[in-house]
């Protein structure tokens, strides 16, 4: 069986709700039937083979072809399977993904791996703010998972994340870690201002020293034991995350938001 | 049975269902992880006395650890599941924690999960903190020489306990020999401990006594001074009798200990002294598990 393809034949002007096609929901239903499913377009329904030429038949193998930026939702809860997309993906891109793979050959908009609860996404492009955070009113963000980012994020990367792990080869944006309740963000490039703003628990890994806040302490250089087994757990990543030149257990810690419990974290290797 | 000129009696070792656990004691260096895995396995030779039965499975190469630093792996039997937990946080307490550069993982993946470092971590007085790594959850607790990793659970699996052998020599120096001769063999099987100092028990000993509040006493069948006094187990010329006691993982991991060690024993043969392997019987009493000499020998 072969993937089941949705080529994209024209680039409309209002957002697509792409959150039906996920695998679970398309399991056992014929190419006709997935035609006939209806998305929102702005406020519009059309249906899918109005936008989409559809090839192949294996539910759990779904690649979206052609995507650009306004696609929303894709992956939304995902439970099982994978979904490749070829092109950029609009917002909230595996919004509570519960389980499976997603990945994406461009970049990803706002929200992206929002309240993600398992799973794997992994990200070639850039990806925008709030990655693996909360919807807005919302103080539950990531609670498990991975994210893997290739090029840069953008603001409050993990808002309020729970559990999981966020890994960025690029840059991050300001508010890196904000709110963040437990969990882990690294982040290979540079950070931006306000690094852990409000953070209560959870660890921010960073290759390069951020402008460390006020409101964290200093408490000196140490070797931690657990970083390779954090590492090793990065292994079967295509990433420069799983290379053994990335692994380290030397790093300067930061203890903070002292204005929060304070029992966050910030590691910078040494 | 006769091999090498020693008799292998027609009789069985009995022993009894437990539960059993395993850690994973890495440190800085392998002298450092055997002190931990010393401490912890120390006074644990009986139930009977000690609420559990533990040792030392073997020393862990630095690529067979979860953290890649020399480690011990470690084996504790009990009666039941509570006790076994109780044994093992407070084995982990007294002497993994307060380890110099140790780290403690779990050894047993499947069974029930029993808590290995999860409460250990309130010595961390809040500031302790967890991580959830590959599915398992870690707990990072400070310490003065730097942090204690160590995994929250390990995992409990029914186990059988008190597999066992008698080694009979015309001599006490003789009986040791053999004894050390067949533990040196036992501990290249995995998934099993001879718990008692050495792996060799000088006190075997018969179920019940005289005294009330004994619920076990010396063996006198098989006490050499006593040949003259009791109804006995030995010919005139053994002079010494010392056990073997194995607690495993399953009854096929103690059939093969006991095969190696018997048969290491065997190998010194009657020129050296040995003259008989039996087993401590309790005329199938004690446990549901048999461990026919003759069997496993044949």
């Amino acid at each position: 069986m072969s993937a089941l393809t949705f080529s994209l034949k024209r680039r409309v002007d209002q957002r697509v709700d792409m959150s039906p096609l996920v695998c679970q929901k398309l399991t056992g239903l014929d190419p006709s039937d997935i035609g006939a499913l209806e998305l929102h377009n702005g406020k519009a329904k059309v249906r899918v083979d109005s936008l989409f030429d559809i090839s192949g038949s294996d539910t759990q193998k779904i690649v979206i072809k052609n995507s650009y930026e306004k696609l929303d939702f894709i992956g939304k809860e995902l439970e099982t399977g994978e979904i490749s997309v070829i092109g950029d993906a609009g917002a909230y891109l595996g919004l509570g993904m519960k389980s499976g793979l997603i990945r994406i050959s461009g970049n990803t908009g706002l929200f992206t791996a929002c309240e993600m609860k398992k799973g794997l996404i992994e990200i070639d492009g850039n990806t925008g703010d709030f990655l693996g955070g909360a919807l807005p009113g919302n103080k539950m963000g990531m609670k498990g998972g991975t994210v893997l980012v290739k090029g840069n994020a953008g603001d409050r990367v993990g808002d309020h994340m729970r559990r999981g792990n966020i890994l960025i080869e690029g840059n991050a944006g300001d508010y890196c870690g904000s709110r963040m309740t437990a969990g882990t963000i690294a982040v290979m490039g540079q950070t931006g201002k306000h690094v852990g703003y409000a953070m209560r628990r959870g660890t921010l890994l960073l290759w390069n020293g951020p402008q460390v806040p006020a409101n964290f302490n200093d408490c000196g250089a140490h070797t931690l034991a657990f970083l390779p087994l954090l590492f090793k757990s990065f292994k079967t990543l295509n990433s420069a995350f799983s290379e053994p030149a990335a692994m380290f257990n030397r790093v300067r810690r930061y203890a903070g938001d002292m204005s929060e419990m304070g029992r966050g974290e910030i590691l910078v290797k040494i | 049975m006769i091999i090498n000129g020693v008799t292998i009696d027609q009789t069985f070792a009995e022993a009894f269902p437990m539960k059993a656990t395993r850690a994973i004691i890495t440190a800085q260096n392998e002298k450092w992880a055997m002190i931990s895995a010393q401490a912890m396995t120390g006074f644990a030779t009986s139930v009977i006395a000690c609420g559990c039965e533990a040792g030392i499975e073997r020393v862990l190469d630095a690529s067979e650890t979860p953290d890649g630093r020399p480690g011990v792996s470690v084996m504790i039997f009990a009666m039941g599941g509570k006790g076994l937990a109780k044994q093992l946080e407070t084995r982990a307490g007294q002497c993994v924690l307060t380890s110099p550069t140790s780290a403690l993982f779990a050894g047993i993946d499947g069974g029930t999960r029993i808590a290995l470092g999860k409460n250990l971590r309130y010595f961390g007085d809040g500031f302790q903190v967890s991580k959830l790594i590959s599915g398992k959850r870690y707990w990072r607790i400070p310490v003065m020489d730097g942090e204690f990793l160590t995994e929250a659970t390990t995992g409990q699996v029914d186990a059988v306990g008190g597999g066992n052998f008698l080694v009979l020599a015309e001599s006490q120096p003789q009986a040791l020999a053999a004894c050390e001769a067949a533990i040196e063999e036992m501990r290249k099987i995995p998934n099993v401990i001879m718990p008692f100092p050495g792996g060799v028990v000088r006190s075997g000993s018969k179920v019940g006594s005289k005294y009330k509040s004994l619920g076990a006493s010396t063996n006198d069948a098989f006490c050499p001074t006593l040949k003259g006094m009791t109804k006995t187990d030995l010919s005139p010329e053994i002079e010494s009798v010392m056990e073997i006691v194995i607690d495993g993982l399953t009854k096929e991991d103690i059939d093969k200990a006991m095969r190696v060690g018997i048969q290491a024993v065997c190998d010194l043969g009657a020129e050296n002294g040995i003259k008989r392997i039996s087993a401590g019987n309790y005329g199938g009493k004690l446990g549901p598990f048999h461990f026919h000499l003759q069997e496993i020998m044949a």
